[in-house]
């Protein structure tokens, strides 16, 4: 079976730093794949490699088998390719309504239509209103995004890599900054989503991690450690040593 | 995929979806200020015929701010040289009417196309880079622009200005009068249908990603929003609102000096806009009526330092902030501050639940 997200000797080099150093990944359709590694270990350049908002030096990205290395960020959306950022990117001044709204219309190809109010294109409103409701923010969607509470701005967050019906989701740290009595709600949604999605993990919570994820690639200084099942990278001495050591 | 979303449709009440579907109705609605407004702008044909020229000068730079709206309040884009569409489109229509064909509203379309083409092609060095980049582009695109049409004389009359502009009657119909009647009616209806295009335009997906690109561009293009495009699509509509702005001038004043091009018809629809407010299209028009008459009025008062007290206008606003001027009405007190906000705010259409 082609992998869902696959690279292969991807390089970025910033001067002289090497932040990915051939890395060669592969992650299995439908997998719960969690990328771990200390700080500095190019965790967020690979994700960002992955995305587009960065290009290689060398090596290239693959989705579902296609080449995607040449595409801008947008593009890699459309062919399936979504993401959430460790600190929240939203759209401030929108309502959790408008920014999901905003998502859908651009999946659905009606982003550049200038002549009927959003209203008018009823399908879209009703699978935004269904996005909030699965979303648990309903009861807020009319109010300003700035305005919510940091747990409620992080499902929104996920709502809205969701809304362009990612096959490949990457979630960069999901639960970071959110207070404790909210955060379960978010792990919930975390938790829930839907089997063929594939997931891939960048956590530095070693119990989600192992709670959540069935494959583990550890990273460090950019490079591909060692990956595996979770059992076998958590009784890996010398990932304890490099990594979980710093926790235990 | 397709599955779990389809869940979720059946999951959620059908109240929920209703209750969306209203609050973007109520995003699109017209407002009480907004039909005021036009009601007034109308009225003032009849009421105000001694005003006629001030009130088509309002117009037009009301619709050129409109235009500047479009992408510095909705797409972020900043610029210093949105002059050179509305002088682009002075002079189309100029050297259209006086060579080709001195009907005006035919004179629109090709000023239109014309400033829409230069727009296009312009766009694409907006959309890299940081403001000062944009400013400093968009400057120099104007700044060559003037020199242009400077050095074409025979074309467009140099520093002479462009003479013996014929302009026909509207649509063959309507004769320009020496009062400025028919000049007025017809840049309002102008600036009214425009007006109505725009709103349709920033009310649709296409303006909701115009705010997001604006919002942040970050997360725009992570949601698949393709920024360049858009930018694209926005700046040409505005150079084409602008160059419209431009023909008016020129229609209704039968002449084309090359101050259409000066640097100050860019700085001055800046400053409008500013005056008035970025991001919902009014600015403009509330900025050209306080702009225009502040002028006048200064200039009667202190007829060599009116731009003076303009430039102080100006340092203050930057300095305390638009939305602190904007929020003059939080010293009224709450009972008449809420009364205010429900009559500048009342719509049509739908009401939600609590709301009178």
């Amino acid at each position: 079976m082609t992998a869902a997200l696959e690279t292969r000797h991807l390089v970025k080099r910033f001067g002289g730093f090497l932040a990915a150093d051939d890395v060669s990944l592969s992650v299995e359709q439908g997998a719960r794949h969690a990328l771990i590694g200390p700080n500095g270990a190019g965790k967020t350049t690979l994700i960002n490699l992955f995305t587009g908002a960065l290009k290689p030096t060398s090596g290239s990205v693959l989705l579902d088998g296609e080449d995607i290395t040449g595409l801008p960020v947008e593009q890699r959306v459309k062919r399936g390719l979504a993401r959430t950022f460790q600190v929240n990117q939203l759209f401030r001044e929108f309502t959790p309504l408008e920014s999901v709204v905003l998502a859908v219309n651009e999946r659905k190809e009606l982003g550049g239509s200038a002549w009927r109010p959003l209203v008018a294109h009823g399908e879209a409103v009703d699978e935004a209103a269904a996005l909030l409701e699965r979303f648990k923010l309903s009861d807020v969607m009319d109010e300003r995004t700035s305005m919510l509470p940091y747990g409620r701005q992080r499902l929104l967050e996920i709502a809205l890599a969701f809304a362009s019906k990612p096959r490949v989701l990457l979630l960069d740290e999901p639960a970071a900054g959110v207070p404790e009595d909210e955060r379960h709600e978010v792990l919930n949604i975390v938790r829930d989503l839907p089997e063929d999605v594939t997931v891939i993990l960048i956590e530095h919570d070693m119990e989600l991690v192992f709670s959540f994820a069935d494959r583990i690639s550890v990273l460090v200084s950019g490079a591909l450690f060692t990956e595996g099942t979770v059992t076998k990278v958590s009784a890996d001495p010398r990932v304890k040593a490099i990594y979980l050591g710093e926790d235990a | 995929m397709s599955t779990m979303s389809e869940n979720a449709g059946k999951v959620s009440a059908p109240v929920t979806e209703s209750v969306a579907a209203t609050q973007l109705r109520r995003l699109s609605a017209w407002r009480a200020f907004e039909i005021v407004l036009w009601v007034a702008a109308f009225a003032a044909i009849f009421l105000l015929p001694s005003h006629m020229l001030v009130l088509t000068e309002i117009a037009i730079v009301a619709l050129f701010a409109i235009s500047l709206d479009l992408i510095l309040g909705y797409a972020g884009i900043v610029s210093l040289g949105h002059g050179a569409f509305f002088g682009l489109g002075a002079y189309a229509a100029g050297i259209f009417a006086k060579h080709i064909y001195a009907e005006p509203v035919t004179g629109l379309f090709v000023a239109a196309a014309a400033s829409g083409i230069f727009g296009f092609a312009t766009s694409f060095l907006v959309l890299r880079g940081s403001d000062l980049t944009r400013l400093m582009t968009t400057l120099g695109i104007a700044l060559m622009l003037a020199e242009v049409a400077n050095q074409m004389a025979w074309l467009t009359g140099g520093a002479d200005g462009l003479s013996g502009v014929m302009v026909g009657p509207i649509l063959g119909l309507f004769e320009f009068d020496l009062w400025g009647k028919t000049g007025y009616i017809y840049c309002l209806f102008v600036l009214f249908i425009l007006t109505c295009l725009a709103r349709r335009l920033v009310n649709a997906p296409f303006g909701l990603s115009l705010k997001a690109i604006k919002g942040n561009p970050v997360r725009a293009a992570m949601v698949g929003v393709p920024s360049r495009r858009r930018i694209v699509a926005i700046y040409t509509v505005a150079a084409v609102y602008a160059g419209i702005a431009g023909a008016l001038l020129t229609h209704t004043t039968s002449f084309v000096s090359i101050d259409v091009l000066a640097f100050h018809r860019s700085a001055d629809v800046l400053l409008v806009l500013v005056l008035g407010g970025v991001g919902y299209l009014y600015g403009g028009i509330i900025g050209a009526i306080v702009f225009t008459l502040l002028r006048d009025w200064l200039s009667v008062i202190t007829p060599q330092y009116w731009m003076f007290w303009i430039g102080l206008v100006l340092v203050i606003i930057v300095v305390v902030g638009r939305e602190n001027l904007g929020r003059w009405h939080t010293f009224l007190p709450n009972s008449l501050q809420e009364r205010l906000a429900r009559v500048v705010n009342w719509r049509l259409g739908m009401k939600l639940r609590g709301e009178q």
